[in-house]
């Protein structure tokens, strides 16, 4: 089997399977410090109980999170050796900061947060949650840096033995890539964790077992996926996808499919690109909207991917056609989903029709899809490059390391992670099966702090 | 520059084995010590609090060698592949078996954790020896400063090592015997009565099999790798390394008699900073020494990062570093004394 092909799917792999549980609990971090917050504002128990319901599923995503993150540091190492050699004075940089200032501090204020209400006071239990909020986002923020120097490289200059070095830290930290695709990224982290709140409550509601608890989870959810999931397409969709167009024509000209350069664009809604001769099977398209979106006017001219020679077209263009179509298509789902469910919410009716209710029960794999297609769309886009414009991908991978070996583990990685999945759908589902109404006490005897 | 960064990583890799040795130390004992539930849940709720922000250092220390040494990152992580990979797949499996063992109450789920946590424990104390004996011993570099090594070939410590070889073995061994004293020291701290007094008991004996692994250790590391000595015979007062080895062995010794535990855990983490600062001492200026001649040596300024990066690198690290003592400080304060089963957190 093809090395490099490997070792781009071991990473794939580790990496997706990983962010399934840092999306949501960046998302629930910042929930749970709302429900916090209404706690002791309204002086309302019911929102504490609330709050270390999600607690408890923060706290098994979060260990998930920790352990299958700990491969993915160690990962540049090993499986993409030449690309942590010349890169390691950049990208190690934020990576070695999300340890020092994120990891401590989540690993710090996570356990008083889970075990320490009773010896806290409402305010300073508040600050543990808010702490592990803080924790999150920043660790959330410089993993957004490293990807965002590979998608943009700035402010970096090339050593003699061609090793990279940064020129500005300031500027490596302000890349404004990097700031788009945060501002894109966490509100797709906030789009799941309000996705599964309403989603839980919505099964409550609808089953009537701690249907008062499901009415929190609802009304909290859809406020606050509501403004996650218009966010998301505008202003941080928009804003990002023009930069991407301006910087990576050619990945804007995969995604969309378009092969050709065109005056008035079409945007294809569904349809599978043909490689070899260069055109969308059973398109449907609508015309000029690429240009719009793009430009801001139909008649503008968008480069197509005759104007790049084949070698840096991204690869395999179908798999990021699709990536990016599933991303738009279910952004546009929630958005929609989501002003409905505010409406209802609005005018009192939510609790009362099934419906949407249903609807939003079963939504909630859908952002997990969706921010798993946005990060395959930003990294197949990428391609052919590991760092874009500098460093192929195929300059990247450990040569020393064979194919019989990045199999073998990426094998074992699977098995693993397999085991894990269905540990964790049993303990969620006893999670969820037990319910909201959970005192402090209760539950710091009945469990180990994990820190 | 490079000796200050150097350093750094040093002392990170050595907050990570003198933390996150004694939870490690706690999962080898655990199936010896413990004689019915409540113990197990009270050596579990030893480390409860703790364990991760320990393990923590790994990945900070992790990081920081990426960015100020990237050729020996780079070079290090790719030749020892299948040995991290197992090392990885140990930690997730004893990240879970701690967290998940008290989901469900039941007798078999419980059990099949403590089995777990166990054995991820002990092998990974194993592949840590094994690992820094690699690093004494050397590795077969290319003159592109790459490697590859499998995990075994013959055994022997000649020019086309394995990762696993008789010495290496051995610094398995030692960091099993010095993890599992560690546990039973820091055990011997956090708790009372029965457990407290099986603590005590192991950490004796723990103790006699200690000072045997590591006097043939020693001489192990002279044949494995004649020139270990090279800068102690530059630089004498480096022999005050042994000397301190052998005093904190004795502390170790001495307050487990007295019963003060404290000061017997104390001492076994001289004991582990020391022997690690030794093994560091030797090894400098050199990162990763190559058995296939001197000119391949990973040294530090071969692989030190650009001017720039470790000027600012310095700054913010120094920073985050004060506020990770905060935090530590924070923690290890809520949690002092011993541990009990009314209360989730601490005492």
């Amino acid at each position: 089997m093809d090395a490099m092909l490997l070792h781009r799917i071991h990473f794939a792999f580790t990496i997706i399977y990983h962010y399934l549980f840092p999306q949501l609990t960046m998302g629930l971090a910042l929930l749970i410090v709302v429900l916090k917050t209404i706690a002791i504002r309204h002086n309302d128990e019911r929102y504490n109980q609330a709050a270390r319901f999600w607690g408890k599923i923060f706290a098994i995503n979060f260990l998930l999170g920790v352990v299958t993150g700990i491969p993915m540091e160690f990962q540049f190492g090993t499986n993409w050796s030449q690309f942590a050699r010349t890169t390691g004075g950049v990208i190690g940089q934020p990576l070695a900061m999300e340890g020092v200032f994120s990891f401590f501090l989540e690993s710090a204020f996570l356990g008083l947060f889970l075990f320490g209400e009773k010896r806290l006071s409402p305010w300073k239990h508040w600050g543990a949650a808010f702490l592990v909020f803080v924790g999150s986002w920043i660790s959330g923020f410089f993993i957004i840096v490293t990807n965002a120097w590979m998608q943009h490289p700035v402010a970096y200059s090339i050593l003699p033995n061609g090793v990279y070095e940064v020129t500005s830290f300031w500027g490596l930290l302000t890349n404004p890539w990097a700031l788009l695709q945060y501002a894109h990224n966490m509100s797709g982290a906030v789009v799941t964790g309000a996705f599964v709140m309403c989603s839980l409550g919505a099964f409550y509601v609808l089953e009537n077992r701690f249907a008062e608890h499901g009415q929190i989870f609802l009304r909290v959810g859809v406020v606050a996926g509501v403004i996650a999931s218009v966010a998301q397409i505008f202003p941080t969709g928009d804003v990002h996808g023009r930069y991407v167009a301006k910087y990576q024509p050619a990945a804007i000209a995969a995604m969309e499919g378009l092969f050709r350069t065109q005056k008035g664009a079409p945007i294809v809604l569904i349809g599978q690109p043909d490689e070899e001769h260069q055109t969308i099977d059973n398109p449907i398209a609508v015309n000029d909207v690429l240009s719009f979106l793009i430009y801001g006017t139909t008649r503008a001219e968008v480069k197509g991917l005759n104007e790049f020679p084949r070698d840096q077209w991204p690869e395999p263009l179908p798999l990021l056609f699709y990536s990016y179509h599933i991303m738009a298509g279910l952004g546009t789902y929630f958005a929609f989903i989501m002003v409905v469910a505010a409406f209802l919410l609005w005018r009192g009716k939510l609790f009362q029709n099934r419906w949407v209710l249903w609807a939003l029960l079963l939504s909630f794999p859908f952002p997990y899809i969706a921010n798993t297609a946005g990060w395959l769309t930003a990294e197949l886009g990428r391609q052919p490059w590991v760092v874009y414009g500098l460093i192929r991908t195929s300059q990247g991978y450990s040569k020393y390391v064979g194919p019989g070996n990045s199999l073998f583990t990426l094998l074992g990685f699977m098995g693993l992670y397999t085991v894990t999945s269905i540990l964790f759908i049993v303990l969620v589902y006893r999670i969820i099966d037990k319910g909201p109404k959970v005192g402090p006490l209760e539950q710091a005897s009945q469990m180990i702090p994990p820190a | 520059m490079g000796f200050i960064w150097f350093w750094i990583v040093a002392v990170m890799l050595v907050a990570y084995v003198v933390l996150d040795g004694f939870d490690l130390g706690v999962g080898i004992l655990h199936p010896f010590l413990a004689r019915n539930e409540q113990e197990r849940q009270l050596m579990l709720r030893s480390i409860g609090p703790v364990w991760d922000g320990n393990e923590v250092w790994l990945i900070a220390g992790g990081g920081t060698l990426y960015f100020a040494f990237p050729l020996l990152y780079a070079s290090a992580f790719s030749g020892f592949y299948l040995a991290l990979m197992i090392v990885l797949w140990l930690l997730i499996m004893r990240g879970a078996s701690i967290e998940l063992r008290m989901q469900i109450d039941m007798g078999l789920w419980k059990a099949f954790f403590d089995g777990l946590f166990f054995f991820s424990s002990a092998v990974l104390a194993i592949f840590y020896g094994a690992a820094l004996a690699n690093v004494i011993r050397g590795v077969p570099l290319h003159a592109d400063g790459y490697f590859f090594l499998p995990l075994w070939t013959n055994w022997r410590v000649g020019a086309q090592p394995g990762i696993l070889d008789w010495y290496t073995v051995i610094g398995g061994v030692v960091a099993f015997v010095a993890l599992a004293e560690h546990g039973a020291l820091y055990l011997a701290v956090k708790t009372e009565a029965d457990l407290q007094a099986r603590a005590r008991i192991f950490a004796k004996r723990l103790w006699t099999a200690l000072c045997i692994v590591t006097l043939v250790s020693l001489p192990g590391s002279m044949i494995a790798r004649p020139d270990t000595l090279m800068n102690y015979k530059a630089y004498p007062i480096a022999f005050a390394v042994p000397v301190v080895v052998l005093l904190a062995l004795f502390g170790m010794f001495l307050f487990s008699r007295k019963g003060d535990d404290r000061k017997a855990f104390a001492c076994s983490c001289v004991y582990l900073t020391v022997m690690l600062v030794g093994a560091a001492i030797g090894l400098y200026p050199r990162l990763l020494p190559a058995t296939t001649g001197t000119q391949y040596d990973i040294t530090v300024a071969k692989a030190l990062s650009g001017p720039h990066t470790l000027h600012v690198g310095l700054i913010w690290w120094a920073f985050g570093m004060c506020l990770a003592l905060l935090y530590f400080v924070i923690v290890y304060r809520m949690f002092r004394g011993k541990v009990s089963l009314d209360s989730g957190y601490g005492h």
